[in-house]
């Protein structure tokens, strides 16, 4: 495994600029107006506009297609940043799963004709998988059959990441075999205006807005298909790999911050006459979620790295970044409702919106028990 | 992500790993580090590794000869090997040649590290002699001091230990109490040490000693102590895993020479840190690799008509301390580059190592807990060797939370030097 850690100048400044320009542009407060109903795509556009800007929408489309070509550890280190304040935007659905989607199986002209647009913010795209509760991409059963040289996709998609915001759908569908086979599956590339196609925002608990997606008939025609007809589920995995990767990143982002968070109230908070955080078992505590945060860090950054290597443990190195993003999130959101104690269970207070997200993140491409349980089938248990 | 997280240049008050730890913590042995740059030397050093290393040795656990001088003097494979390396001073590369080393730079001690590892190989002459007194003399000795034990240390033919720990300092290290009385024309110690590790198989002894009860930590000494001194007495001590390592050493008006004590009057405090300094330098950067434990779990537990291990509350279990095991193995990797790119040392020590006694005691509770009631056996050949060594191991796990600074000290660092959590009160 390379040196991770070691960064080029490059990714210094990105890191730099991201972690600049989130806590002037996107405090927690930003994301705060979701709840209010501001913005009903899922993300404040304008400030999506100013992510566009700074090139972050470009990180992995070419130089030719409009981008800059950094890598999947490039474009981990700003969501990293984002995720520290929950700042939302469609960057991991469209410049990650989608863009990568794209360059794995997109035709030239399939790249030529959205890569530009992604890179330029002018498309969000996004990758419309899960249909039911649960995150199983081999249970796809959403229909697509032939028709001449035509397909007609029927069925429904929930929930879809930023899908009221998405111009470009990435559709997993079944052309063949039953649920849970991992043949059989193809993905469509659908624009929003497509007949038949409606969707409807689902009201999630982190207000971010993903939708509910309705294919009643729609009929696409041959260049749709992304991919090879029947033959995408590994391609699928490893785009999959890529989300999840930055999606843990944005979650090592946001534990790091709730972790900091805790500690300042320990460094302030004043009960029986001195600060909480001079008792033990707080102490304790903290150290314990530190060095799970440790573990987290470490685990993401080789995941990222991994990929930009092409490592073939790439599959993994990824679920344990996940799953430990998950399960240490999930602990050091809980911790930071508990420590702060009543003013922590109040909507006013920022540690119930690292719990919502927390949650919702963890479920996205795949929670901690399906990565534990597909880490656990790599290594032969 | 490269922003460490840790304080930098915090000196944490951690004491040593014992030898028995050493495995895991290992050497720097990432082969992909430095390249393949100075290249010459390292097909030298890989041609004469493949000449001289014998192979009866290949894959053999280095432990068994560096915990055990009997184990050592009976094996003529290993003397042989030892003599080798010593006769070309890289046990020791980058000591000068005056005292034993090959006076080589870090490059080269890296390059031999790695060709050593690449070969299956070890370092004969590793042991507390060359990890931890051998810098410490370098630095504080006198070139007396130095030319006499240095050279004999750079043979592994002085074996030392570590008079540290007393029954009434533990934790609380400073607090140490063993009394050396200046007698004019030799010092005269009094006292006893605990958790000893092999005293009772060592030549020497360096011992923190007091020489000012004025004073908590400006009254301690590092003296190096004969241990086949009249009124030395060493005493293995059982414990729970049977394992009879450690020991109590008892110190009865010992007479030592003056030229034996390191440095100056009442500065072994400070010579102390630096040398458990040497100890966590030891342990920045570890192997980081420890086997799967699914093959042993698909053979106890069998597996299921899916293939998976055959007991889903203990598979759960299995995958989770796998996971952990894995991304500490990324942790200490990515402490060692961020150190390399020059964020210096860190307090990072606390926080890793009760994340490793944490993850080691899952994990020694898992491998008895799958082999069932064969793995709570004692002795006896209805037992199998690997069975009784994971018994062992699980009790010997015990230990990993209490040695080196217990798991409540390490936290109580981290909290304070760390995070930078107020005082207890």
């Amino acid at each position: 495994m390379r040196a991770l850690a070691v960064l080029s100048e490059e990714q210094v400044m990105l890191k730099d600029m991201a972690s600049e320009w989130v806590r002037d542009r996107m405090p927690v407060g930003a994301y705060r107006k979701l709840f209010a109903g501001a913005f009903p795509l899922g993300h404040d556009p304008e400030a999506y506009a100013d992510m566009v800007q700074m090139g972050w929408a470009g990180i992995l489309v070419p130089e030719d297609l409009g981008g800059v070509d950094f890598g999947y550890l490039s474009l981990g280190l700003v969501l990293e940043e984002l995720g520290r304040t929950l700042a939302a935007s469609p960057l991991i659905s469209s410049a990650l799963v989608t863009a990568t989607a794209l360059r794995l199986l997109g035709t030239e002209d399939q790249k030529a004709r959205w890569l530009p647009g992604i890179a330029d913010g002018s498309i969000v795209g996004t990758l419309a998988l899960d249909e039911g509760a649960r995150h199983a991409p081999f249970a796809t059963a959403l229909a697509a059959t032939q028709q001449g040289t035509g397909w007609r996709l029927d069925g429904v998609k929930r929930p879809v990441p930023d899908g009221m915001a998405a111009w470009l759908f990435i559709v997993a569908a079944r052309t063949s075999g039953a649920p849970i086979d991992t043949d059989g599956l193809t993905l469509f590339l659908v624009e929003p205006t497509a007949p038949g196609l409606s969707r409807a925002a689902l009201d999630q608990v982190d207000a971010r807005s993903p939708a509910l997606l309705t294919l009643d008939g729609v009929d696409l025609t041959g260049d749709a298909v992304l991919g090879p007809v029947g033959g995408a589920g590994e391609a699928l995995d490893r785009i999959l790999d890529c989300g999840r990767a930055g999606l843990a990143a944005e979650m090592l982002g946001t534990a790091t911050q709730a972790f900091e968070t805790i500690l300042d109230y320990l460094k302030t908070r004043v009960q029986f006459g001195q600060l909480i955080g001079s008792f033990q078992a707080l102490q304790h505590r903290a150290g314990t979620m530190f060095g799970e945060l440790q573990l987290l860090r470490s685990a993401v950054e080789a995941a990222l790295a991994g990929l930009d290597a092409g490592d073939p443990a790439v599959p993994a190195l990824v679920s344990l970044a996940k799953a430990m993003a998950g399960d240490t999130l999930q602990r050091i959101s809980n911790e930071m409702i508990q420590l702060h104690g009543g003013i922590g269970m109040t909507h006013e207070h920022d540690a119930g919106l690292y719990l919502k997200r927390a949650r919702v993140a963890d479920q996205c491409y795949g929670n901690t028990a399906f990565h534990r349980e597909r880490w656990g089938r790599l290594n032969g248990f | 992500m490269p922003a460490t997280p840790f304080a930098k240049g915090v000196v944490a008050d951690v004491f040593p790993l014992t030898d028995d730890d050493r495995d895991w913590w290992g050497e720097d042995v990432m082969v992909d580090e430095g390249g393949e740059d100075q290249g010459a030397f390292r097909a030298d050093v890989r041609a004469w590794i493949a000449a001289n290393f014998p192979p009866a040795l290949a894959g053999c656990d280095p432990l068994k000869y560096q915990g055990s001088a009997a184990n050592a003097a009976a094996d003529p494979d290993f003397q042989l090997w030892r003599i080798r390396v010593a006769d070309k001073g890289w046990g020791v590369p980058t000591w000068p040649t005056r005292y034993g080393g090959a006076g080589l730079g870090e490059a080269e001690a890296r390059i031999i590290a790695q060709e050593l590892s690449r070969a299956g190989a070890f370092n004969p002459i590793r042991s507390y002699g060359t990890m931890m007194l051998g810098p410490t003399l370098l630095e504080y000795g006198s070139e007396a001091q130095k030319l006499q034990h240095l050279p004999p240390i750079s043979r592994h033919e002085q074996r030392w230990c570590q008079g540290f720990s007393e029954p009434g300092a533990g934790s609380d290290l400073a607090s140490l109490q063993m009394r050396c009385t200046d007698m004019g024309d030799h010092w005269l110690v009094n006292g006893q040490k605990i958790w000893t590790s092999g005293a009772d198989e060592a030549d020497w002894c360096f011992a923190l000693v007091r020489t000012d009860t004025s004073s908590k930590h400006g009254g301690i000494s590092f003296l190096l102590i004969d241990m086949k001194s009249p009124g030395v007495e060493a005493r293995p001590i059982v414990l729970i895993s049977g394992s009879t390592h450690f020991c109590e050493v008892f110190f009865n008006d010992v007479a030592v020479p003056k030229e034996n004590l390191v440095g100056a009057v009442n500065q072994g405090w400070g010579i102390a840190k630096r040398l458990l300094q040497f100890e966590r330098d030891s342990l920045s950067v570890g192997r980081g690799e420890l086997p799967s434990l699914a093959p042993i779990a698909r053979a106890y537990v069998g597996v299921d008509e899916q293939g998976r291990v055959d007991d889903p509350d203990l598979r759960a279990r299995l995958i989770r301390n796998g996971m952990r095991v894995s991304a500490f193995g990324q942790t200490l990797k990515r402490l060692a580059s961020e150190a390399k790119a020059g964020n210096g040392p860190n307090a990072a020590v606390s926080t890793v190592k009760n994340l490793w006694s944490d993850i080691m005691q899952e994990r020694a509770e898992l491998v008895v807990e799958l082999m069932g009631s064969n793995g709570l056996g004692w002795s006896g050949d209805a037992y199998a060797e690997e069975e009784r060594s994971a018994t062992r191991a699980w009790l010997h796990s015990k230990a990993f939370s209490i040695y080196g600074g217990s798991y409540e000290v390490q936290a109580n660092i981290v909290a304070k030097r760390v995070l930078g959590l107020p005082d207890q009160r």
